[in-house]
């Protein structure tokens, strides 16, 4: 160990040459591609939606996150409060007809790439809740990269969950979706001319603003 | 709660002030109920809130209940309470449903059963109307913005109504699938 350090300390003074350099290197080195790369830096970096639709939320973003089960561990301990800060969302229960629509457009509004986790019974087939309030399975109206059953899923079932996530995300960063779901145009943003009111008080503000 | 023979007596109070309005009586369960025509619904309700001796002023509820094999089919019941003597009156209006067949020629609109709205008494139920339209179709008459409260705004039926399909779909496990094809 000290040894190791000396090393680093003379690599750093410029004093390692030769063959003391070429191990050094060999020792400590990784050589691997820039997609790998990239893969490994978004599977440990997933940050989570701040999200919860039913009793499924108790134990995913809550008792996840807390000291037991920890996913810190994995990296996706910052919950953000905005989808367009979230890479991952967690899907935490029934999804009914009237919420379809909004979580719809989080998941769009959600900076690509982008995972979604569909946890639980509900959520993944309607579980219990064979009714007319109640879409039988959110992957009707988004992509959902994995399911994990259970009613609840317990704790350790979300966390074995999340590292295939994790394995998936290293695998294959472009997951393809859109042309799997024929989901192409659906990326929002601002589309057509801006109309005429919106150009005129645009420009008053600019010039309100430069004066 | 009224009893049995307090229930006769209001109905013999309110057979004398508004002549034919109680059809029927019942007490279950220690339950006093009075089932009145649905036309004159809201003058029992204010005479049930106002007259000296009743004062039933608070609403505890007010929901619906589908009955359909049975004509009149809806039942609206408004439950009444009186705080200071703790006792608890059901009113109960029984709605047929309008037969499609007095629609007139073209009338492309359904044909809902219709009751007055109470909203003028009993502010508390402004919500329990929008709530009773929005899952069983009771058009409340008077009602100052009578829409879908719980479901979507587009939605079409009345899902609580028992003749509405349960919905959801069967799944498919892979037992069943091995076993029966």
């Amino acid at each position: 160990m000290r040894g190791r350090q000396l090393a680093a300390r003379d690599l750093l003074r410029g004093n390692l040459e030769g063959e003391e350099l070429e191990r050094y290197v060999e020792e400590r080195v990784v050589m691997t591609n820039f997609e790998k790369m990239l893969g490994w830096a978004r599977a440990n970096s997933a940050f989570p939606l701040t999200f919860g639709l039913a009793c499924c939320a108790i134990e995913a973003p809550i008792s996840l996150v807390t000291a037991r089960y920890d996913l810190a561990r994995f990296g996706a301990e910052a919950l953000r409060a905005s989808p367009r800060q979230a890479d991952m969302i967690i899907l935490s229960g029934r999804v009914s007809i009237k919420m379809a629509p909004v979580v719809r457009r989080l998941y769009d509004q959600m900076l690509e790439p982008k995972w979604a986790i569909s946890m639980g019974a509900c959520s993944s087939s309607g579980g219990m809740f064979a009714n007319y309030a109640v879409i039988q399975g959110a992957d009707k109206f988004m992509p959902i990269d994995l399911h994990i059953p259970g009613c609840p899923p317990r704790g350790e079932a979300v966390l074995y969950g999340f590292t295939k996530l994790q394995r998936k995300i290293k695998g294959n960063p472009d997951q393809g979706w859109r042309a799997r779901y024929g989901a192409n145009g659906t990326e929002e943003w601002a589309q057509g001319e801006p109309s005429p009111d919106s150009v005129d008080a645009y420009g008053e503000a600019r010039r309100l603003v430069h004066a | 709660m009224p009893d049995a023979p307090g229930l006769e007596l209001i109905r013999g109070e309110l057979e004398q002030s508004h002549p034919g309005a109680v059809l029927d009586t019942g007490y279950d369960h220690g339950q006093a109920t009075l089932v009145v025509d649905p036309a004159k619904i809201l003058a029992v309700l204010d005479w049930l809130r106002q007259a000296p001796g009743q004062e039933y002023d608070f609403l505890s509820s007010l929901h619906v209940a589908d009955y359909l094999p049975a004509e009149p089919r809806f039942g609206v019941h408004y439950e009444l309470l009186n705080r200071d003597r703790r006792e608890r009156l059901r009113v109960k209006a029984m709605l047929r449903e309008p037969s499609s067949l007095s629609l007139p020629a073209g009338a492309g609109a359904e044909q809902l059963p219709e009751i007055d709205s109470c909203v003028e008494l009993f502010p508390t139920a402004n919500f329990q109307e929008r709530e009773a339209y929005d899952f069983f179709g009771i058009v409340f008459r008077g009602h100052p913005d009578l829409t879908r409260i719980l479901l979507p705004e587009d939605y079409v039926g009345w899902p609580q109504r028992r003749d509405f399909p349960i919905g959801g779909e069967p799944v498919t496990f892979t037992y069943n699938e091995r076993a029966y094809g």
